[in-house]
């Protein structure tokens, strides 16, 4: 039998956290001993990431590391398996953890050992939704990740967090209980549980409108979309740094890989008839927040608010309809997780020195932190997308692929392109640049060696994805295909986009036209 | 299985060792009661324990033949259905029984009779499980309850659990009275009482008198397992009754009703599930929307957790109101997650005592319990995000089978009302956790004062915990062959 690579990665975070609540001895002790075991463990998890990566054949669409163990006959059986979109969103889930839990390190004071146990449990459920070919192992993973987060974001959140923990977590049980009547119905219909199967399974056409708008409820709050994404920015504003680190992360992704997963694969009728709402919201939403991120005064809700806008290229993108769109959503998936993630993990970096978030109680930071405004720079012009960083291929790709669907749409949503450097500048001058107003600010130490360990990592990438995004959408590119086949066979506008390489375009930059 | 007719001409003999586990429940009864008169109260702790033994030796007694049997001229049966039921039955009156010692000593009610009075009743319902004719349910639902009436009177001298009997009992003659009243007029239009005869009856056109009949044997049944719109004595009862005596009626007596419910509907009017369907769903609906509407509100810890048990049987009636094999074998998991989950939740409420040794009602006493006792706060947080039905714990299980036994049904509208409210029940779940784990302590909570209720509890949480996820297979495929076993007729 060869070694269950993805198992262990579930399992493995799973023992570590159990071991961390039974830790011995006084309060300090245990809450060092705590820190570095959860170091360690998500160091593992991010080594056997790469292991994964490497042994994966980026050429196959088909699943592979596939298990299965019937262990819970006859409610559910525990089938993993990983095609290339969840492995880059496994690679972004693991690579992210050590951050966050070097980000904590000391900025959690208290209940240390819980509050690592709760980051590792969300580990394993996230590479749980990533690496589920059974539909319920699915279920029980996207749900069971509620508990840890509702706790995080209750007990080491800000101010008002039992507002915002009560409201993401009903917000998103709502949305998931209407999705796991459909997930029953189509297990009834198709008699299998298997995903991989399901992916290529015909349902009636009547019935897929209602499958895929029960799907919908679930992934639109998860993703979120405008109008359900007034959760969002409560719970970002009101989780710790890390725990927003790993919502904006890894959990919203959930959203878009269902959507992938789930909504066009399964449904490619519904998902063709009901284009037009998702074009509809979506466009909406880029618009929308990037106004009112424009208008925040506290640093992580304009962050949050940012990432609604994203998430809605993400959506005009997975209902594009073909190969350029879908990998460009993919990218923007990829290269939002890091780049909001970057962003929360600066904004958590000056909050640690001066316990504020408020952008007016800044200002000149630049003066007294000039490598912390490098990094900072650098995310934000990632956020914008500028070329060269990962933000830009991803939404150009998009742009590029929808702009056959609909130029309507992408006409709109790229106005939210100037949105987001309107306020992503805004933000960078009143906190960075400026006379230094606020005594406090002027006693603020720059970066220290552990922030450093988390910023670098994560600059590094998305440079890298900037201009060598190709080893990032190599995976998915098979994948997608599949997809892209069906889609059409359901009768999506057929568009090939014909895009005759300029010269100075190289393929690098535009993966879909060198196929 | 033997044939109906054959059970008439069958030596005594033969009947008691069919029932062999009834037999054990009254003979151990009578003796704790007769050590308990000679010996007085200060048999409390041994006769409890005594009653444990008896319940073990009841259970042991049901291994051995598998196949179903009827007894005592086919008014008994004993069969895998009922097996199940009775496992989780006097699982639950064992616990029920020991976890009360500290309870009631504190209290100054630790009585001998309290362990008798639970086997007496723990012996009505695996009667009432066992029932194959209407006259053996009553007995056996009287016995039950008569029982319960005096088990919710228990601190006599107390104004508020002499109340909580009273009304129990009034109110439960009233339902007994509705329940016989059904009995006679089904018995008047049809001629009898056996399910067995009945059931080939039901598949003709049926008249007025037997679904006025019908109609009154729900009605009868649905104040039992406290369904709406017949729950109003339940928050009065569980807040008035002593802690331990609430625990005991919110488990073992709501699976007994709700194994003989769904014998009724299944076996006895089988033919008729188009009339009883409507009042079902309807009681399902009805008490799964006002269960977790009605505890929104509550600041009693026991008055939330008795809307809870009326929220959750409104769930297990989903799985009868499919009426399909797979509906009655939900329910009947539900049941036994369900016993779980609320023995646990009762557990962690008697473990509840401020300074001065008084036990905490009120909801607001958990805050900071995680601080002050983690290990009490991580079992109450495992046992209220399972009722709330939350994967990776084990309550999303039961509910997951409901509503899958519904949907398979085509019954959509009543599985979409079904996991809305349960989104709104999740609200009054998620409040119990944040006070014990979002809110800083008000006072001090006394450590447990028994090992006894520690093990029991910790063994709740571990099993409603997704370690407890390793045994859904078995007890889900224990649940089909029981299911199988009492349609199979």
């Amino acid at each position: 039998m060869e070694f269950p690579i993805l198992s262990v990665m579930i399992l493995l975070p799973l023992a570590a956290g159990a071991l961390l609540l039974l830790l011995p001895g006084d309060e300090a002790g245990k809450a060092s001993t705590a820190r570095w075991i959860a170091l360690g463990t998500t160091l593992v998890e991010l080594i056997l990431g790469i292991v994964l990566w490497l042994g994966f054949d980026t050429g196959s669409s088909a699943f592979q590391y596939r298990e299965t163990v019937p262990l819970f006959e006859p409610f559910f059986s525990w089938e993993l398996g990983i095609d290339g979109i969840s492995l880059v969103l496994i690679a972004l889930s693991v690579f992210l953890m050590p951050i966050c839990i070097l980000a904590s390190w000391e900025s959690v004071k208290v209940r240390v050992p819980e509050y690592m146990a709760a980051f590792l449990l969300m580990e394993a459920l996230m590479i749980g939704v990533f690496a589920a070919t059974e539909l319920f192992l699915f279920y029980v993973m996207f749900e069971g990740g509620l508990i840890p987060m509702y706790l995080i974001i209750g007990i080491w959140g800000g101010q008002n967090r039992i507002y915002a923990s009560y409201k993401f977590f009903l917000y998103t049980l709502l949305g998931s209980v209407l999705m796991l009547l459909a997930m029953m119905y189509m297990v009834s219909v198709a008699g299998t549980a298997d995903i991989p199967t399901l992916m290529s399974y015909d349902f009636a056409e009547s019935a897929q409108v209602w499958l895929w708008l029960a799907f919908f409820a679930s992934f639109a709050v998860k993703m979120p979309m405008w109008p359900v994404h007034t959760w969002l920015p409560d719970a970002h504003v009101q989780a710790p740094t890390a725990g927003s680190v790993i919502l904006a992360g890894v959990l919203l992704k959930m959203g878009g890989y269902g959507f992938i997963r789930f909504s066009l694969p399964m449904f490619p009728d519904a998902s063709v008839d009901l284009m037009w709402l998702i074009f509809g919201l979506s466009m909406v939403a880029v618009v929308y927040t990037s106004l009112v991120a424009l208008a925040q005064a506290d640093m992580k809700k304009l962050i949050a608010y940012s990432s609604v806008a994203h998430m809605a290229f993400v959506t005009v993108g997975l209902f594009g309809f073909n190969q350029q769109a879908l990998e460009g959503s993919i990218v923007v998936m990829l290269s939002h997780g890091l780049v909001s993630g970057a962003l929360f993990l600066c904004v958590g970096v000056v909050y640690d020195r001066l316990h504020t978030r408020e952008i007016a109680a800044y200002g000149g930071v630049a003066n007294v932190m000039p490598r912390y405004a490098i990094f900072f720079m650098l995310f934000a012009m990632a956020s914008v997308g500028l070329p060269g960083t990962s933000g830009f291929v991803g939404e150009f790709l998009v742009m590029l692929g929808a702009f056959q669907a609909s130029t309507w749409a992408v006409f709109i949503v790229c106005t939210g392109i100037i949105l987001a450097a309107a306020y992503m500048l805004f933000l960078y001058r009143r906190v960075a640049f400026g006379t230094i107003t606020n005594p406090a600010v002027e006693a603020m130490r720059d970066l220290t060696a552990r922030e450093y360990a988390c910023l670098v990592p994560m600059a590094v990438v998305v440079l890298w994805m900037g201009v060598a995004p190709n080893i990032f959408i190599d995976p998915v590119r098979a994948p997608v295909a599949d997809i892209v086949a069906r889609l059409d066979a359901a009768g999506a506008p057929q568009q090939q986009v014909e895009l005759v390489a300029a010269p100075g375009t190289t393929a690098e930059t535009v993966p879909g036209a060198s196929r | 299985m033997q044939s109906l007719t054959g059970t008439l001409m069958q030596p005594l003999s033969e009947s008691l060792s069919i029932a062999a586990p009834e037999l054990v429940l009254a003979l151990g009864a009578m003796t704790l009661l007769m050590i308990g008169v000679f010996r007085g109260t200060r048999s409390f702790v041994g006769l409890s324990w005594g009653a444990v033994v008896i319940y073990v030796i009841a259970g042991l007694s049901l291994l051995g033949d598998a196949s179903s049997a009827f007894a005592f001229g086919g008014l008994y049966v004993a069969d895998d259905y009922s097996a199940f039921l009775k496992v989780l039955i006097f699982v639950a009156a064992a616990a029920c029984t020991v976890t009360a010692i500290p309870y009631l000593r504190r209290a100054r009610s630790d009585k001998f009779e309290y362990p008798v009075i639970i086997m007496l009743a723990a012996l009505g319902m695996s009667m009432m499980v066992s029932a194959a004719d209407f006259l053996a349910l009553y007995v056996g639902l009287e016995l039950q309850s008569l029982a319960a009436y005096v088990l919710a009177a228990f601190h006599r001298n107390e104004a508020r659990s002499s109340e909580a009997g009273l009304k129990y009992f009034v109110l439960g003659a009233l339902a007994s009275g509705i329940l016989l009243y059904g009995i006679s007029l089904v018995y008047g239009f049809t001629g009898t009482t056996s399910f067995t005869i009945l059931a080939p009856l039901m598949s003709a056109e049926p008249s007025i008198g037997l679904i006025f009949g019908l109609v009154f044997i729900f009605a009868g049944l649905a104040f039992k397992i406290s369904a709406v719109p017949f729950h109003m004595w339940t928050p009065d009862v569980y807040q008035g009754a002593p802690t331990p005596v609430s625990m005991f009626f919110a488990s073992a007596p709501k699976a007994a009703a709700m194994g003989l419910l769904v014998r009724v509907a299944m076996e006895a009017f089988g033919g008729l599930a188009d009339q009883w369907h409507q009042i079902i769903a309807f009681a399902a609906v009805a008490s799964m929307i006002l269960g977790a509407v009605g505890a929104i509100g509550q600041s009693s810890i026991k008055r939330l957790l008795a809307y809870s048990s009326i929220n959750n049987i409104g769930f297990a009636l989903i799985g009868l109101a499919a009426s399909t094999p797979e509906g009655v074998s939900a329910v009947l998991f539900y049941m036994a997650v369900y016993l779980a989950m609320t023995i646990g939740s009762f557990l962690v409420v008697l473990s509840l005592r401020d300074t001065a040794g008084r036990p905490i009602d009120d909801i607001a006493g958990l805050a900071g319990l995680s601080r002050t006792r983690p290990g009490l706060a991580a079992a109450l947080a495992i046992f209220m995000f399972s009722l709330a039905g939350i994967p990776p714990l084990l309550g999303f299980f039961p509910k997951f089978s409901v509503f899958l036994a519904a949907v398979e049904a085509e019954m959509y509208v009543l599985a979409v009302i079904g996991v809305v409210t349960s989104v709104v029940g999740a609200y009054y779940y998620l409040r119990v956790v944040k006070l014990a784990y979002f809110d800083e302590p008000t006072g001090e909570i006394l450590p447990q004062e028994s090992n006894v209720n520690g093990t029991v509890l910790a063994v709740a949480a571990i099993f409603c915990s997704p370690i407890g996820l390793l045994l859904i297979g078995p007890i889900g495929r224990a649940a089909d062959q029981a299911a199988l076993a009492m349609l199979s007729f």
